[in-house]
């Protein structure tokens, strides 16, 4: 699955400024990364040491102070909102740190969301939806609203949502930060799934190394900059 | 587009009492304009309907001018004199009821009534639209012999003969009996308040003789030819009256003409200032419920940061969300539009029931409302729509 040369996403000397001034913060301090499509990365490190402003910038949700971020080739610094907006919905999926669900919603509305913006038909979101839903191991919780489900269901209901569109990319910033071994083996799994079966690419901010293990490769951040990076030979 | 409005409906239906509360200022408003309006269209028809229930092509003159309701300038009299000349000079007049009036008590048996009792001729008949439900008009001789005969209105005979035939039977006036000869059709209310068919009418000669005790006029009503013509005849019927009366040229007239379409309008005037302003008041409130809708969407944006900042995340363009709170805005004031009208509807019709106007539906303030409504909706959804557009995704789902 590496045999892609042409990165799908690449870093280079990325820098993130919150703020201004002596008051600002130097959150990014020149990162240099590139992941080919179909590749399994988990990012590992310190609380604060920019691990969530880098997949945000990944996500296109945000741009670089300096530096340049080329997805699929094009330079994301330059585009406008709208624009990273579409790129957002066409090729990329996200399960956020902490589930972030439409509450009231039921699991089935919440996965159709993204397609509803993509325009789709009635008929076609709603399959797709059960499909989704069918694949993490949610069919008979369509219409459960995520007060009716429990934490490692709401991230697999995050889950469906950001695959529903089979994006090129999925970013999951701590998918499994407030659950149990059990229910994050299970997601581990899942994404694993998504990855191999699909050829999804899967980029994964965690802080635990049990987790971290499933990733083909860890990116270890340290006070905003790539410290190391890391293979996981056995898991492939 | 379409999905927009269902997303907009379904979150409009997930806080159904938030969003009616939301919607009750939009609804307020648009019932009480739509009310106020209709009601104003049912008075000045009233109006309109009632002075011309007067006659068509009346003419009222009196002597002065009228200063205001009820206050006249002191001026003489009118005259036998002045009646013949009009009716022998003015040839576009059909025909002229000299009166005098009074209001007085007058007395049927044990019963007692005041009312107002007019001496005049039969003409007054036919100048006020008056039909006969029974009995005669004046006979030639009574009206010259000044005989003691009288034609009452629906109200007299009930209040003196309760259901009693009147005919034949006689009513006491100031000290003298007169006997009754015919009843009229009832009319009901005048467009001023008044009770039409409270009336006594009786000879000129009779009245002149036995009540007023002089030769005078009070007032003159003169029906003419055509309609087209009564601003002629008003002209000639002036320039006859100021010559009578030795008015110079640089005086003005000690009498006035009044027309019943200048009744009309002074009347339907004052109703238009009425329900102008009521209408302007009403108008306030409707302006009050946008700043509600506005209130309650800024609110609601705030409280949905985080879904704003999801949707936005998972690839909503700016002009989808604004396009979302904008229509959820204009829905939400459109729905309280139309459950205004409906709310109008009821209560035109019962009010102009219990008002006894006519219900007048007037589709053009309707609909007006209706799209004021939803102006309102996106003028005072504009704004939180475009904050909630215009947030930031990162910061709006690290929201709470
Ligand atoms: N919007 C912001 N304004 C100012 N400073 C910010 C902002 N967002 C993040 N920071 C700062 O940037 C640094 C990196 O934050 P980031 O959220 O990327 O850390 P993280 O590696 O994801 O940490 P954690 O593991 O706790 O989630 C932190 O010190 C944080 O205070
Ligand atoms: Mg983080």
């Amino acid at each position: 699955m590496n045999a892609d040369q042409t990165p799908l996403i690449e870093f280079s000397q990325v820098t993130k400024f919150y703020g201004r001034g002596t008051a600002g913060f130097q959150a990014l301090r020149g990162v240099d990364l590139s992941i080919a499509a179909g590749d399994f990365v988990a990012i590992m490190g310190p609380s604060g040491s920019g691990k969530s402003t880098a997949m945000n910038i990944l996500g296109c949700l945000d741009i670089p102070s300096s530096g340049s971020y080329l997805f699929q080739g094009v330079p994301v610094e330059q585009l406008d909102r709208n624009q990273r907006a579409l790129l957002r919905r066409t090729y990329l999926g996200f399960v956020f740190q902490g589930f972030n669900l439409l509450a009231r919603t039921t699991a089935q509305e919440n996965v159709e969301l993204p397609l509803l913006y993509r325009g789709e038909k009635r008929g076609a979101r709603h399959q797709a939806a059960q499909a989704a839903l069918k694949s993490v191991g949610l069919e008979g919780f369509a219409h459960h609203t995520p007060a009716e489900l429990s934490g490692g269901q709401q991230q697999r209901v995050a889950i469906a949502r950001a695959i529903v569109t089979r994006p090129q990319v999925l970013l999951a910033d701590e998918p499994t930060g407030n659950l149990d071994s059990q229910t994050s083996n299970e997601i581990m799994q899942l994404l694993t799934e998504l990855n191999h079966e699909l050829g999804i690419t899967v980029v994964m901010v965690t802080h635990e190394p049990d987790m971290a293990e499933y990733a083909r490769r860890v990116i270890h951040f340290r006070d905003g900059r790539v410290e190391r990076l890391q293979h996981n030979g056995g898991r492939d | 587009m379409w999905s927009t409005l269902l997303l907009a409906l379904r979150e409009i239906r997930r806080n159904v009492l938030r969003s009616f509360l939301t919607m009750l200022g939009i609804v307020i408003g648009v019932a009480a304009v739509i009310t106020m309006v209709t009601l104003g269209k049912g008075a000045t028809q009233a109006i309109a309907d009632q002075v011309s229930s007067l006659g068509s092509n009346l003419l009222i003159v009196r002597p002065g001018q009228r200063l205001g309701p009820g206050a006249t300038s002191a001026a003489p009299p009118f005259k036998m004199a002045d009646v013949v000349a009009i009716q022998e000079q003015v040839s576009l007049v059909r025909s002229i009821a000299p009166t005098v009036a009074r209001g007085m008590t007058i007395v049927a048996g044990a019963r007692n009534w005041s009312t107002t009792v007019t001496g005049s001729t039969n003409a007054w008949l036919s100048t006020g639209s008056w039909q006969l439900a029974a009995g005669r008009e004046f006979s030639d001789a009574e009206e010259r012999g000044g005989q003691a005969v009288c034609i009452i209105g629906e109200t007299v005979r009930r209040e003196l003969f309760g259901g009693q035939d009147p005919l034949g039977l006689s009513i006491r006036v100031k000290g003298f009996s007169c006997e009754v000869i015919g009843l009229l059709v009832s009319k009901g209310q005048s467009a001023f308040g008044s009770d039409q068919d409270d009336t006594l009418v009786m000879p000129l000669k009779t009245a002149q003789r036995r009540i007023t005790g002089s030769q005078d006029i009070s007032a003159l009503r003169i029906s003419v030819q055509d309609e087209a013509a009564i601003d002629q005849a008003k002209r000639q019927i002036t320039l006859l009256l100021r010559e009578r009366r030795n008015i110079t040229d640089n005086e003005d007239d000690n009498f006035s003409v009044l027309d019943t379409r200048q009744i009309t309008e002074t009347l339907s005037s004052t109703t238009k200032v009425m329900t102008t302003l009521l209408g302007a008041v009403a108008a306030v409130s409707l302006l009050v419920g946008g700043i509600g809708i506005m209130n309650i969407m800024l609110v609601s944006v705030t409280e949905r940061t985080r879904e704003i900042g999801i949707r936005l995340a998972i690839g909503a363009l700016e002009r989808e969300v604004l396009l979302q709170f904008l229509i959820e805005a204009v829905v939400l004031s459109s729905l309280g539009g139309i459950i205004g009208i409906g709310l109008a509807t009821a209560a035109s019709i019962g009010l102009a029931a219990v008002m006894q106007l006519p219900y007048l539906f007037d589709p053009a303030i309707n609909v007006l409302s209706f799209l004021f409504s939803a102006a309102i909706g996106v003028i005072f959804g504009y704004f939180p729509a475009r904050r909630a557009a215009q947030l930031d995704p990162i910061d709006a789902l690290r929201h709470e």
